[in-house]
């Protein structure tokens, strides 16, 4: 095979799984709401383009199988078969089965299809086909009023059809409606005409000083529209003139369509009147029928092209053209402006060099300062702003949103709840929420670890509920939002919540804690991350959330998040994640304490301050910041990485207000160095167990600083303060 | 006066038009024409001394033949005179009026 070959296999891949994602959120959100077209469409779409691309590359025990799958949404976009839960479950279970005959083709192209995988192609066609069209019926489409039925009894392929409505007043305005047609005469021949006279009344009633006459005239001519328009430009005031173009231009039209610029999208009208279709009269006659009917409540305002046809100054297949192609160039363009596909290599490798570039800005920043070079001073600030963008939209580019992650949830829980027999809806919110696309896929699996372990031990059983009093029907809440530069994912269930006093026992069964724990219940909570107490039977006991937490914990944590647990007992749990939006450049703040540097991520900086008596004041023996009144932990960042006492000098400190969520502590550090473009290294294995610490960064002169971890050090802070027994530190300061 | 009676028997009036058959005459023409679909069963009219006509004398000609159709009389235009010709002719006209054949299609509604 050869590598183009492969690389187009691979594009395969990549879209097929695309396509099998999206249907599969398609249809659960059609148990919902089955009346939604779009979504049926998106679904015929999926399976069409699944079989169109299979069927390019041979693989025809795809193309056979999806082709039922089309076939069957094909029936239900046309209405002839309703979607239910039982179409629902079987069009989900095609999804998967799909996916498994890719995944054959995609390793053994050639060899046939394995005979369970063709039995199970079968028996999913059968059931696919199974209930023929009941329900629904398609109402016929009236489209009797949408044909262009042109000029009455007169059809002549190659004229044009001219019909001319003359007004009662026409006559006593001076027109002669005879001269006008005698005009016309002169440019062409006149096929056929018809006089008609519709709206004369019978008797004394008709007014022969009014005009009642109505022509029809099939005329041929090499004039365009517009010329043959302007015979009766005099006339316009008192007649309704509709220029139908021959049907023999028809296709020349469409040529010229197909032929029009697909870069711009234009307007329906714009499109038919520069191929000479219609003219600027008709258009405007249409919009001003438009514009009239958007008054009235009665009916919903016809589109432009639906007038046109039925104003018989243009054929429907004409309109239908113009629309597709400018349905196509929409798209052309949304899908060229939007979506490129990039290798995620290339893309780290950019960032990589962005950060690199960070870096020697730094560099060049430093010298320029050092050797004070006021003149490259200009050009310094205005590269450094320039890297500062460069590196944002970089990061951007691997932003995506939480909301796909979320929503393949919804299958775990249809699947899960099934299984357990119980009823479980899942509520997803701030699924807009962007983080950084290696975040995401590496919190896919503690997420699921964690929903699973919410419907499996955490939501009871209706029976149980029902007793207890709540809804049958559980609930599970996954939930994201941003909060000061980190993201926050939430996983909430109502189910039996955690029973405090079973933890306990076990982790003194386990020698965890000793009985005289003093632990307060959010201490209690955190146990059950640790490892001790992740085996199987005890996880029964704890309704499960023991399982594989430590393993849940320690994924958050490599990835700098941390994670907390929450629980009311018979109410039910909440797990909420912290994770940075990013793992590879942080906007930072240096400060310098003894002799080495930190970074403090920007986000977390709530304020900082000069230490003045006036507004702040430390009080070294009960350990607390005094800042306006307000009380805060502190930690002198010297004493607390260099475990020295503070020196006996005086020396002029200032201090870091940083903020983790709802805490706050204050930095007591020796210099301010200010803002600063941070490219995260990560530490080596052996740093792993540094306290406090989460990277480091290579700073402009090449020394190193050590990027801080806030959360854990403010839970030092206040451990220090409140002086109970470090005894969690290692849960908490991770 | 532009409409002259030239005979009246059996039921059959026989009609000349004189002159012109425009919307200057066309008030006139029609209170005399119309006088006469009551009285009748069966219309004759002379064209050949029209000299002029236009969408208002055709207007009327055709009002005239539907009102006859109506009343199940017969209608029978003669002796066009050239004027008259041409505007048939132009307007694919001739035969229908050449003969009694009613036009009825003309009635239907776009």
């Amino acid at each position: 095979m050869s590598n183009e070959f492969d690389a187009a296999l691979t594009i395969f891949a990549q879209e097929t799984e695309q396509l099998l994602l999206d249907m599969e959120s398609a249809l659960l959100s059609l148990e919902s709401n089955p009346e939604d077209s779009e979504t049926i469409n998106s679904l015929f779409r999926a399976m069409h383009t699944i079989k169109g691309s299979s069927g390019l590359f041979g693989f025809n025990p795809i193309v056979a199988f999806t082709h039922e799958a089309e076939s069957v949404l094909d029936k239900v976009r046309n209405g002839e078969r309703s979607i239910d839960a039982d179409l629902i479950s079987v069009l989900l279970d095609s999804k998967d089965h799909t996916a498994r005959l890719i995944d054959h083709c995609l390793v053994n192209a050639d060899a046939p299809l394995p005979a369970d995988l063709a039995a199970a192609s079968d028996r999913l066609i059968k059931r696919l086909s199974g209930k023929q069209e009941t329900g629904m019926q398609a109402t016929p489409i009236d489209d009797g009023k949408l044909q262009a039925e042109g000029g009455g009894e007169i059809t002549v392929d190659d004229s044009w059809l001219i019909s001319l409505e003359f007004q009662a007043d026409a006559l006593r305005n001076g027109m002669d409606p005879l001269s006008f047609i005698r005009y016309l005469k002169t440019m062409g021949e006149i096929k056929e005409i018809l006089v008609t006279t519709p709206a004369m009344p019978s008797g004394e009633a008709m007014d022969p000083e009014s005009c009642y006459l109505h022509f029809k005239i099939a005329f041929k001519s090499d004039a365009s529209k517009q010329t043959i328009e302007g015979v009766f430009e005099f006339a316009a005031d008192d007649c309704a003139i509709k220029i139908l173009p021959p049907n023999a231009k028809v296709e020349e039209y469409m040529r010229l369509l197909d032929a029009q610029d697909e870069n711009h999208v234009h307007r329906l009208g714009e499109m038919l009147v520069q191929i000479g279709a219609l003219t600027r009269n008709d258009v405007e006659q249409a919009l001003k029928l438009q514009t009239a009917a958007e008054g009235t409540e009665e009916e919903a305002v016809k589109p432009l092209g639906e007038i046109l046809v039925e104003q018989h100054v243009v054929q429907q297949p004409l309109v239908e053209q113009a629309l597709k192609k400018q349905d196509q160039t929409k798209q052309k363009i949304a899908s060229e402006s939007n979506y490129i596909r990039v290798d995620a290599t290339k893309l780290g490798q950019l960032i990589n060099l962005v950060g690199e570039l960070v870096i020697s800005s730094a560099a060049m920043n430093l010298i320029v300062e050092r050797h004070g070079l006021s003149d490259a001073d200009d050009v310094a600030a205005s590269m450094n702003a320039l890297v500062g963008s460069i590196r944002d939209t970089a990061l951007e580019l691997r932003m995506v949103q939480i909301g796909e992650t979320f929503n393949r949830f919804r299958r775990v829980v249809r699947d899960v709840s099934a299984e357990l027999g119980k009823n479980i809806e899942l509520i997803i919110s701030g699924g807009e929420t962007e983080l950084d696309k290696t975040v995401v896929e590496k919190i896919n699996d503690p997420l699921t670890h964690l929903v699973r372990n919410s419907l499996d031990h955490g939501i009871e059983s209706p029976e149980q509920r029902l007793a207890a009093g709540k809804p049958a029907q559980g609930t599970v809440q996954l939930n994201a939002y941003h909060e000061s530069g980190h993201i926050v994912i939430q996983i909430a269930d109502d189910g039996a919540g955690l029973n405090s006093e079973k933890i306990v026992a076990k982790a003194i069964a386990n020698g965890l804690i000793k009985p005289d724990h003093g632990l307060s219940k959010q201490e209690i909570y955190n146990l059950i991350f640790a490892a001790g107490l992740s085996t199987k039977e005890q996880a029964t006991n704890l309704s499960g959330r023991g399982v594989g937490m430590d393993v849940v914990k320690k994924n958050i944590e490599a990835l700098r998040g941390t994670v907390a647990i929450d629980s009311i007992e018979g109410q039910g749990t909440t797990i909420t994640i912290h994770l940075p939006l990013t793992l590879a450049i942080i906007d930072g703040f240096m400060v310098g304490a003894e002799q080495d540097r930190y970074i403090i991520p920007l986000s977390m900086v709530d304020e900082c301050i000069e230490m003045d008596p006036k507004e702040c004041e430390i009080n070294e023996i009960e350990h607390y910041i005094n800042l306006r009144g307000q009380v805060l932990p502190y930690l002198r960042l010297g004493d607390y990485f260099n475990c020295r006492k503070s020196d006996e000098q005086k020396r002029r400190e200032s201090v870091v207000v940083v903020k983790a969520g709802q805490n706050k502590a204050g930095f007591v550090v020796d210099q301010l160095h200010g803002e600063h473009q941070t490219v995260i290294k990560p530490l080596g294995k052996m740093f792993e167990k540094l306290k406090g610490i989460t990277g480091a960064t290579v700073l402009g002169d090449g020394n190193v600083a050590l990027i801080l971890d806030v959360q854990g050090l403010i839970q030092a802070a206040m451990k220090k303060r409140s002086r109970t027994t470090p005894y969690l530190t290692s849960q908490h300061t991770q | 006066m532009t409409i002259d009676v030239k005979a009246q028997q059996n039921g059959v009036t026989q009609l000349a038009i004189q002159g012109e058959m425009t919307i200057y005459t066309a008030l006139e023409q029609k209170e005399a024409l119309s006088a006469h679909l009551k009285s009748s069963q069966e219309l004759q009219i002379d064209l050949s001394g029209v000299s002029e006509i236009d969408s208002a004398g055709l207007q009327l000609l055709l009002f005239i033949k539907r009102e006859t159709s109506a009343q199940q009389m017969k209608l029978s235009l003669v002796q066009h005179s050239q004027a008259v010709v041409e505007v048939l002719e132009l307007l694919n006209l001739s035969k229908h009026f050449g003969d009694p054949i009613v036009l009825t299609a003309n009635r239907k509604k776009s």
